[in-house]
């Protein structure tokens, strides 16, 4: 069935508001997109690892989650939604569960690329009927900034501050979607933020609706953390996309498939200028770091051109 | 079983729910969020196409939309964060310092 | 009236496992449990079961899954020892934080570091805080009758928390002894049906696991030390109902030839065996000692277990794990603290034995008693916390 966003919009909302998020979270946007892909019919499972997402969704007595919620710990969200997963295995097949339920992990960057990792792999590997979401900003927001595996080359955080000597984070960022589909699942895919929803609803909705392990990737901007003004988190999206420094793409069963690209590739420097936290790659004498970016970029996006032919 | 409403600091420990469970979804709706606001948006139905450009960009669940079309804000839980109005293509959401 | 067989403890728990039959066993391999998984991958492979066994990457993982899998209104289950223990913490206290029955079966072994394969109490002795009940069994036919009381004491409405059941690794895991078992229908007819008042699956929308602040924190936590506390007699309801279906009855811990005993041994596990042997030879010469076998760790038995000893002139308090507090170990300063208010109460020394597989011949009990004799002669303890098997002590 065509995506048609008036139809997704009149939907039963499955995450309300009165959460904690900062305003204009990314994550928030994120949550609200994965659960709209839901079929009506279904029933969901939501697992969250501790993150911002966790600490501000459901403070006792308040939870945002109009379908089922659980959170346990940081490191082990995709064994946690595994474990629903099994249970319903084995009790729908005695007969004791009526619904249908989908499961559904989310982490954040700090929760999947790094200390969630190893689970995730697990997860990937056993084949679990489940989404893995990572709603991806760069770095550890819900401790404050502090820098992880998915923070870009060059990006200020807490952690790897700009100093005399050192200016920022000196590793690239993990490419952790590609890593995921090296666990040959069935259905694996990168997105963000674009202006109808159509990109990231239709792959939420394959996710969904394949059956075994799904990964979804999904850039979602922190303005606190990113520093730049929070009404701006849709042309921050555009941004990357255009530049190729996030690419929208999925691979299905190993095939890849580029599902957007931009008519004119746009300098890295349009997507880090808006950005507080690159903000000394534009001081004199910073230039080998523009340079760097963007060559990093363009190797990125070239060998992903190959891999989607 | 504790409902929200009766969520208050005189609960003693037998009146809270076993391990922080909470039954019955989207409980938050009880909270407040629109006095963080800053800037207040303002839909302005007339020029409004009902394009739903802005209603999945909003982080608060704050745009409601009934049957295909939206209706006014959600002010209790908008934090007034500008997203919608920068995404809007018709200029039917205004976004203001709010007076409180 | 039974099935008589031969078994080890490792095969006695994984058969309980089988009549049980959990919705989801999640488990990762560390010696000295690892046969438990094998055997019940068997049962699954051969359709014996109709279990979800999810072979996770890690014991983090495994405590996770089976905490979603019980929240979710499955049963679940698993196994572990030592270091598998160890990386399951974080997840112990968050399966009891948030009320859901898991059962664990523990093979005790030696925690890291150096790495040591071998028997002691050191990994459950370190969870003993944890918010999980602690049942400690002699041998395999205990080993198997706690682990099928286990369920029905965790998910008894008054109790809601997790349980843990402890045999010695390869001194009863490995070791093959006579057993009885229960014939299958008994076992499903005892333990019943789980079906949790609230959960993920049921139809309606729950939340688990909030970020709790602290205008609730506390009280949650005060609802769960009075579960522990509540769950002694359910503890005591539950094992009077298995006793009257098997004839084999247990209580909170074990009194062993103690009604008139002047020096007393208090024990937990396999160790109880060994010390019984002691027990009736030395009785034999007519020497006044017995022996107090621990059964139920958490909750700690305190009123009952000063009872038991506040006629005995002295008791040693032998703990097979350190607790490098300088002061003794975990069971003995619990012991020790527990007699505070009697009127009259034993001396109380404490000895640390075994630890990593260390043997305990009788010579260690034969060792301990007449220690206890000097105490009593001199009427004062002397030193009380004692290491008894390490050379040059």
């Amino acid at each position: 069935m065509a995506y048609n966003l008036k139809q997704e919009a009149s939907k039963p909302e499955r995450f309300v508001g009165g959460h904690r998020l900062c305003a204009g979270c990314g994550a928030g946007v994120a949550v609200r997109g994965v659960l709209r892909a839901l079929n009506d019919e279904d029933k969901s499972v939501s697992g969250v690892a501790t993150s911002c997402l966790e600490v501000s969704s459901f403070l006792y007595p308040f939870t945002a989650w109009n379908d089922c919620f659980i959170h346990s710990a940081f490191e082990n969200v995709a064994a946690s939604v595994a474990g629903a997963e099994a249970a319903y295995k084995a009790l729908k097949r005695k007969g004791k569960v009526k619904d249908n339920y989908k499961f559904i992990a989310f982490g954040g960057d700090g929760g999947t690329y790094d200390i969630g990792f190893q689970a995730l792999s697990g997860a990937m590997e056993r084949g679990h009927d489940m989404v893995y979401v990572c709603y991806d900003n760069e770095a550890y927001m819900n401790t404050g900034l502090q820098r992880s595996s998915a923070t870009p080359k060059f990006a200020e955080v807490s952690t790897a501050p700009v100093g005399s000597k050192i200016p920022g984070k000196m590793q690239y960022k993990k490419d952790l979607t590609e890593t995921i589909v090296a666990h040959n699942v069935p259905y694996v895919a990168q997105t963000t933020f674009t202006s109808n929803f159509k990109d990231f609803h239709e792959k939420a909705h394959k996710a969904h609706y394949t059956e075994g392990p799904a990964f979804l990737n999904i850039l979602a901007p922190c303005p606190r953390g990113w520093r730049y003004p929070p009404e701006d988190l849709m042309a921050i999206c555009k941004l990357a996309v255009d530049t190729c420094v996030w690419p929208l793409y999925e691979v299905v069963d190993g095939d890849w498939k580029l599902t957007y690209e931009p008519k004119t590739k746009l300098p890295v420097t349009d997507y880090l200028k808006p950005q507080g936290r690159f903000s000394h790659m534009f001081k004199p004498g910073a230039e080998w770091m523009l340079e760097d970016f963007q060559a990093h970029v363009d190797k990125k996006w070239e060998r992903l051109l190959k891999k989607c032919k | 079983m504790i409902y929200v409403k009766d969520a208050n600091l005189n609960l003693a420990w037998n009146e809270v729910n076993i391990g922080g469970n909470i039954y019955g979804g989207g409980t938050s709706l009880e909270v407040n969020t629109g006095d963080w606001r800053l800037l207040i948006p303002a839909w302005i139905e007339e020029k409004c196409k009902h394009c739903m450009l802005c209603f999945p960009t909003c982080a608060d669940s704050s745009i409601p939309v009934k049957n295909e079309k939206r209706e006014d804000f959600d002010f209790k839980h908008c934090k007034g964060c500008g997203v919608c109005f920068k995404v809007c293509p018709f200029g039917a959401i205004t976004w203001e310092k709010e007076d409180k | 009236m039974g099935i008589r067989e031969r078994l080890s403890g490792n095969e006695a728990v994984a058969i309980a496992l089988k009549q049980i039959n959990p919705d989801v066993l999640a488990a990762y391999p560390i010696t000295p449990s690892t046969e438990v998984p094998q055997y019940f991958a068997q049962f699954v492979a051969d359709g014996q079961v109709d279990t979800e066994f999810v072979a996770v990457e890690s014991e983090h993982s495994a405590m996770s899954a089976c905490i979603t899998a019980t929240a979710a209104g499955g049963r679940s289950a698993t196994i572990t020892s030592a270091c598998g223990l160890a990386l399951m913490w974080e997840l112990l206290y968050v399966a009891s934080g948030t009320r859901l029955p898991v059962t664990l079966a523990v093979v005790n072994r030696a925690l890291s570091g150096p790495i040591n394969i071998n028997n002691d109490h050191s990994d459950s002795m370190g969870a003993r805080d944890s918010g999980w009940i602690q049942l400690y069994s002699e041998n395999n036919q205990e080993a198997y009758d706690n682990y099928i009381m286990s369920l029905r004491i965790a998910e008894h409405k008054d109790v809601m928390l997790p349980v843990m059941t402890c045999q010695d690794g390869f001194i009863t895991s490995h070791a093959i002894e006579n057993i009885e078992l229960l014939e299958d229908d008994k076992v499903k007819a005892f333990v019943g049906e789980y079906k949790p008042e609230h959960s993920l699956l049921s139809g309606e929308s729950i939340s688990m696991g909030p970020y709790d602040t602290p205008m609730f924190y506390f009280e949650h936590q005060y609802q769960r030390a009075r579960a522990m506390v509540d769950s002694k007699q359910v503890i005591l309801d539950v094992s009077k109902e298995f006793g009257d279906l098997t004839g084999r009855y247990y209580g909170l811990f074990e009194e062993y030839k103690m009604e008139d005993a002047e020096r007393a041994i208090i024990v937990l596990n396999s160790t109880a065996g060994t010390a019984k042997a002691v027990c009736d030879e030395l009785r034999a010469k007519g020497e006044k000692v017995g022996i107090l076998k621990l059964r139920v760790y958490r909750p700690f038995p305190m009123e009952e277990i000063a009872k038991a000893i506040s006629h005995v002139k002295a008791v040693a308090v032998m703990d097979k794990a350190e607790s490098f507090s300088a002061a003794g170990g975990p069971v003995f300063t619990d012991v020790r603290s527990a007699c505070y208010e009697l009127a009259t109460r034993p001396h109380i020394i404490n000895y640390i034995y075994g630890l990593g597989g260390r043997d305990v011949p009788v010579d260690v009990i034969h060792f301990v008693f007449d220690e206890l004799k000097k105490v009593v002669a001199d009427n004062k303890p002397g030193e009380i916390y004692r290491h008894v098997g390490v050379r040059g002590v």
